[in-house]
């Protein structure tokens, strides 16, 4: 509010209270740095349990006629490791980069609702929370991640795996769509002065893109949640085929959302491979502005090619044709990406720490998966991969020789500034050649298995179907990448602990997170800087003295002297998001004092959250140790 | 929800020579609206995909009544109009006269609540409901929805007139009342869009 910068706080009650005790304070969380390191916890654990699904599913695959867990048990583990892989690991740990590292890039001090950045993060929480108590109450979702109808229709999944699916995924969706409202409303209107669009750095403008995407496919996801959740619960007719509902509506409805969610967990991806590598190799990014074009060209195209997922499900040679082509030609700009990546590295300095690693594996590994992407695009040749291992190669080569390997190059590359501690470089190349190697075992035998004809999704296979030895080369590869993740878990947790002090500028970086202390001050920059051209802490160390300039005309708060006013730290946000758990159990349990008190807790909280001003508070501005600029890690 | 700490480096669009920045409520409140559209884009295509799947009961010609739906939007349409008088009366100053024309346009929120009430529970009484045909299910849903943001809508708007009593009002009044307003005229836009497609094309088509 424009005008509130006038109203004076005269007094401005303790809030130390919301300071003093960890966990209220915790609880209570609106500085962006705080919440991206909940995000990424979050997130970290959800893929852990999710990996742990995945090693089960290999254990029984390992060989044929396997014993190690039941069809029944084997279908709901696959539908939760998507699930959980998809909604409640990857996407929110790129959400937690986000968080984490585009207020500092775009010199701002915080979100522009530091209070609903909270809420976001909450309802992630409590969507995956009763997503994942569906284990423990009866049975987790058993209908695959896309969740086709009718197979999800109550007569075939009668127990209430899929209502925890449909309400738990309502609730973490909702988060997500807030998260796009915040950085769209961020980006537009808090850049440093001289932030202009054409020089913010990759990384953001993937996030604006991908803020967008969110911003326009998650309600489709949103409403066909409610239909099926209307279906199940309350006796509505929009997919049982038997009262003229069309099964067909799901499937268009998930896919409009689907699609878009792909390039959602791949386009942040692009963005910190654009940061990694021109800082690794001591060059600009080679073609910033088609890189711009081209993240703009796939956001675009994302929303255009969602028929591909259902090339079988007969809509006949001309619409296939039609999303064949769309779908194809999202390699062009995907192609235009990693040109101006090998491009950026041509000719340059190259340092090959543990995040230029992860990024160089990245690209290998994602081409590949690209490529099967491609083939899979030809709609003719596709009725011949399609529900095959072919398929499962394919999304497991872009989700994680695409993103996982990109959220690793970024925690490597902004760890320091997230916590003040540098990751072990050594652990860090064992983690790197050890998952690298892990992954490939793993998924590459799945292109063989697909061509040859093995379904995805069966729980087990018989002997002659000569399905066997790769996939006990499969199942051995999954031990090498367990491997792998867990000396991440190990050099996190040693790194936390005992890990070297990070200077601010640890590797000689370019953008305005790297010219702050390391980890960043709760209010960011003491100063808002001055934004003279692209990659501005790189143009202030070859043309300045190596420090930002202040902006001028950037404070006029009314506090004590030397301090920044932030926002205060509030519950309201978990109590939103507690409200619309109680409310989901409600639902999902025909209980109606539970409804009703989860929407009575819903009102109340909307109501203080909406009508109560936030006086905010005056955090006092620490001295900047002086001359640390320019070390080199 | 801003604050005023975040908001202060709006300044800074100015020094670019760039356009007149927008208050960050009322930019999230557009952004948040332009989900909305797509929100109610899928609930409209799936009420036309399913309009005509009336498993053999009965059909949107049968089922709607055009005079009573009629009453309905136009007093959905003069809350809109009553609450764009009540915002310019408080733009110039006049705080007590948009309290009374807040008042008139809660009234006539609650009497489009009334009509759809009154509407909804004919339907049930003829036969029509959310679980008997397709149809049905599509019509309740999406005109459900739309009947909840109204609710959610006086809400707001009741939540507002509340607020103005505060000394706090004095300063960003105009600034909440300029987005629950926003809210309102969208939630009225989209009753427009579905009195033509629900109710004129199942009359007509």
């Amino acid at each position: 509010m424009a005008a509130t910068t006038e109203r004076i706080p005269h007094v401005i009650p303790s809030s130390s209270a919301y300071h003093e005790n960890k966990l209220v304070s915790w609880l209570s969380v609106v500085d962006h740095k705080r919440i991206a390191q909940l995000y990424l916890l979050a997130g970290l654990l959800f893929f852990l349990t999710g990996g742990v699904e995945a090693f089960i599913m290999r254990l029984q695959l390992a060989h044929p006629n396997g014993h190690v867990v039941s069809a029944v048990l084997f279908n709901q583990l696959f539908t939760m490791h998507g699930t959980t892989m998809i909604f409640l690991a990857i996407m929110p740990m790129l959400i937690g980069f986000v968080n984490a590292v585009l207020p500092l890039q775009i010199g701002a001090r915080d979100v522009a609702y530091p209070r609903l950045n909270a809420l976001s993060f909450w309802l992630f929480l409590a969507g995956g929370l009763l997503l994942n108590s569906s284990w423990f109450l009866g049975g987790a979702p058993n209908a695959g991640w896309f969740n086709y109808v009718p197979i999800s229709n109550p007569p075939y999944s009668p127990g209430l795996g899929v209502d925890f699916y449909d309400i738990g995924l309502q609730i973490a969706g909702i988060g997500t769509l807030m998260t796009g409202i915040n950085f769209l409303v961020t980006l537009v209107n808090l850049r440093a002065p001289g932030m202009r669009l054409m020089r913010l750095p990759m990384f953001t403008w993937t996030v604006l893109v991908t803020m967008v995407l969110i911003l326009f496919a998650f309600p489709p996801l949103t409403v066909t949640l409610f239909l099926q959740t209307f279906e199940r619960l309350f006796g509505a007719q929009f997919f049982s085929v038997a009262a003229g509902g069309n099964p067909l509506l799901w499937s268009n409805m998930f896919w409009i959302f689907g699609h878009p969610e792909v390039y959602i967990l791949i386009l942040p991806a692009f963005g910190i491979i654009s940061e990694v590598v021109p800082v690794f190799s001591r060059k600009p990014l080679f073609g910033y502005t088609s890189m711009v074009l081209a993240t703009l060209a796939i956001g675009f195209l994302s929303f255009m090619v969602w028929v591909h997922h259902m090339f079988t499900l007969g809509y006949g040679p001309f619409v296939n044709s039609i999303f064949a082509l769309t779908s194809m030609m999202i390699a062009i700009p995907t192609g235009v990406k990693v040109f101006n990546w090998l491009a950026t590295m041509w000719g340059g300095q190259i340092r090959f720490t543990t995040s230029m690693l992860w990024a160089i594996g990245f690209l290998f590994c994602f081409v590949l998966g690209g490529m099967s992407g491609v083939m899979l695009a030809i709609a003719p040749a596709d009725l011949q991969y399609n529900n095959s291992y072919f398929v499962v190669a394919h999304f497991h080569y872009v989700l994680i020789g695409g993103t996982l390997f990109a959220l690793f190059a970024g925690i490597y590359y902004w760890f320091p500034k997230m916590t003040g501690r540098m990751l072990s470089e050594r652990l860090g190349k064992w983690n790197f050649w050890l998952t690298l190697i892990g992954f490939n075992i793993t998924f590459f035998p799945m292109h063989f298995l697909g061509l040859m004809g093995m379904p995805r999704r069966i729980y087990t296979y018989a002997p002659g179907n000569g399905f066997t030895f790769w996939n006990e080369v499969s199942t051995f590869g999954v031990f090498i990448l367990a491997a792998g993740v867990l000396l991440f878990v190990v050099n996190l947790f040693t790194s936390l602990q005992r890990g070297e002090k990070a200077v601010a500028d640890p590797w000689d970086g370019r953008s305005l997170e790297w010219s702050i202390s390391s980890p960043a001050p709760a209010y960011n920059f003491a100063k808002i800087p001055l934004v003279r051209g692209a990659d501005p802490f790189w143009l202030e160390k070859m043309h300045g003295n190596g420090r930002m300039l202040p902006a001028p005309g950037q404070e006029h708060h009314h506090g004590p002297p030397n301090t920044v006013h932030m926002p205060r730290p509030t519950m309201i946000p978990l109590i939103i998001a507690a409200a619309l758990l109680i409310l989901g159990y409600g639902f999902i349990y025909h209980a109606l004092v539970v409804e009703i008190l989860g929407f009575l807790v819903l009102v109340v909280g909307l109501h203080r959250s909406m009508f109560t001003p936030d006086p905010g508070e005056y955090v006092p501005i620490e001295e900047e140790p002086a001359e640390e600029v320019g070390a080199d890690g | 929800m801003a604050n005023p700490a975040v908001t202060a480096p709006h300044a800074g669009a100015q020094v670019e020579g760039a356009l007149e920045p927008v208050d960050n409520a009322v930019l999230g409140l557009w952004i948040w609206l332009s989900a909305e559209a797509v929100f109610f884009a899928s609930l409209i295509g799936t009420y036309l995909l399913m309009r005509t799947h009336t498993n053999h009961g009965l059909t949107p010609k049968q089922v709607f009544d055009l005079p009573v739906t009629l009453v309905g939007t136009l007093t959905l349409l003069a809350s809109s109009m009553t609450f764009a008088i009540g915002y310019a009366q408080l733009r110039a100053g006049r705080l007590a006269r948009f309290r009374t024309w807040l008042v008139v346009t809660v009234i006539l929120g609650l009497g489009f609540l009334s009509f759809q009430a009154f509407e909804f529970t004919g339907d049930y009484k003829r036969g029509l409901t959310l679980s008997s045909s397709p149809f049905g299910s599509a019509f309740f849903t999406l005109t459900g929805f739309h009947g909840m943001h109204v609710a959610f809508g006086i809400f707001w708007l009741v939540s507002l007139l509340v607020y103005s009593f505060r000394p706090a009002f004095k300063t960003e009044g105009v600034t909440k009342a300029q987005v629950a307003g926003l809210y309102w005229h969208f939630v009225d836009v989209v009753w427009v869009v579905i009195f033509s497609v629900v109710y004129l094309l199942g009359k007509v088509g």
